[in-house]
């Protein structure tokens, strides 16, 4: 049966137990999920809940305090950080004084390239097209954000760690991304992402991950 | 899907840094301005006597161009930092101890490399004797990437704090003085004419052990200061 088929191969991203806390302050957890190849789960929580720590804790920047995370089946250490995810933080990680496609050929250098894809069709996948050799300082916040999600997009990996996607953007934006989202899910990607709640996922009825802030 | 090559990921690292630098080329020249206004302080401060100038030229130019060097130090990671490209970096697939050491190495081109340059023009600002004319630029350029690698190690460590100029000063300039004292001893010698490869050999040693550890420890401080 193919349901049984699905989970008998490992999961793209397992958490058990996972918690992180900072001076022995807990951030966040313990947490347990599973996230599949296709699947888009919104991870949701009020300002200071840990959305953002989880994430990172997730990509491999942050150690977790106790629990553990398994990449296709693989346990994830911070000494041999996965090829296989793309996060997107806060920071776009943009520099200012390169032109977007300059930025995006530096990523595709940096950590190779989708098949078929290009940083030229790249941009253009986020509706920049015209914009390649725009300095970054002359973008927008919204057009950042876009730029930002091209190298997402780029990536050749498996798992979108994306932290306030909608941030900055427009309505168009916001469709953007979600048509990304369902692309990437088709061809077998996996996406986390979080949201305060103002804006979502709005495809179908994404998996929730509830985080609460259990601090008095 | 194809992740690239170890050897694309610092080709690309070293053209990216080269390209950032040549957009903001005026900054380049602050690390020499730094260095000739306190070589200037000298001469103004002790009197222009030849004699007394000629015997601290060596080592007057090899402390400024270490000041310099220092400044320019908070400089390799910072931007990197604030804009959220060093996260991208650790997140790489390849060895972030490589990737630094490109990124080190490229800083070492830009700041340090036109500061060995200069050296013997600084040098003749304060009469520098005949006997060290080639000993200096030799031990800068032993010395210079000993300090950038000793530097990026200490940058690394300081990178998450908000104004850490002065915090890094402290930090590094203790562990500067050996290579002060080698370098700068290489120069006395030969200017009172005796050998001086003995302390040249001890720079390019500790060079070479600088070569393959800072990167590592580099790496190991940055994942620290991301967390």
């Amino acid at each position: 049966m193919p349901t049984n088929e699905l989970h008998e191969r490992p999961a793209l991203l397992e958490a058990r137990g996972l918690a992180f806390a900072r001076n022995d302050e807990p951030i966040f957890g313990p947490l347990d999920f599973a996230l599949h190849a296709g699947e888009v789960v919104l991870i949701e929580g009020d300002n200071g809940t840990g959305k953002s720590t989880l994430l990172r804790v997730l990509s491999g920047l942050l150690e977790p305090t106790s629990g553990e995370i398994r990449l296709n089946g693989e346990p994830l250490t911070l000494a041999r950080l996965s090829p296989q995810v793309a996060l997107l933080s806060h920071q776009t990680g943009l520099k200012v004084e390169l032109t977007a496609l300059e930025n995006l050929r530096f990523a595709a250098g940096l950590g190779g390239q989708r098949a078929g894809m290009s940083p030229p069709t790249a941009l253009a996948g986020v509706g920049l097209d015209g914009y390649a050799d725009v300095p970054v300082r002359q973008l927008s916040a919204g057009q950042k954000k876009r730029v930002a999600l091209a190298r997402v997009l780029l990536a050749p990996v498996g798992l979108w760690l994306l932290d306030e996607p909608y941030a900055n953007l427009d309505l168009d934006g916001i469709h953007l991304v979600n048509r990304l989202l369902e692309q990437h899910a088709s061809r077998g990607g996996a996406a986390l992402i979080t949201s305060h709640g103002a804006y979502a996922y709005t495809s179908g009825t994404p998996r929730r991950i509830p985080l609460k802030a259990d601090r008095p | 899907m194809k992740s690239g090559t170890t050897f694309a990921a610092c080709a690309a690292l070293i053209r990216r840094d080269l390209t950032l630098i040549w957009r903001r080329r005026g900054d380049a020249l602050n690390p020499i301005l730094f260095a000739l206004i306190v070589v200037a302080l000298f001469p103004l401060a002790l009197g222009p006597e030849p004699e007394n100038l000629r015997r601290i030229a060596a080592g007057v130019v090899f402390v400024a161009i270490l000041l310099a060097g220092l400044l320019a130090l908070d400089t390799l990671f910072r931007g990197d930092y604030e804009d959220g490209s060093l996260e991208q970096l650790v997140l790489s697939p390849h060895p972030l101890s490589l990737l630094l050491a490109c990124k080190i190495a490229v800083h070492w081109l830009t700041t340090a490399l036109p500061l060995i340059a200069v050296a013997p023009l600084l040098g003749e600002l304060l009469h520098q004797s005949e006997a060290v004319r080639w000993v200096l630029p030799t031990a800068l350029l032993l010395a210079t990437p000993l300090l950038s690698l000793i530097g990026a190690v200490c940058v690394a460590l300081t990178v998450g704090m908000q104004r850490s100029g002065m915090l890094l000063a402290l930090l590094v300039l203790p562990l500067y003085v050996p290579v002060l004292i080698f370098g700068a001893g290489a120069c006395n010698a030969a200017q009172i004419g005796l050998p001086y490869a003995a302390p040249l050999l001890w720079l390019g040693a500790a060079l070479v052990l600088a070569l393959v550890l800072a990167p590592l420890a580099c790496a190991a401080a940055l994942r620290i200061s991301l967390s």
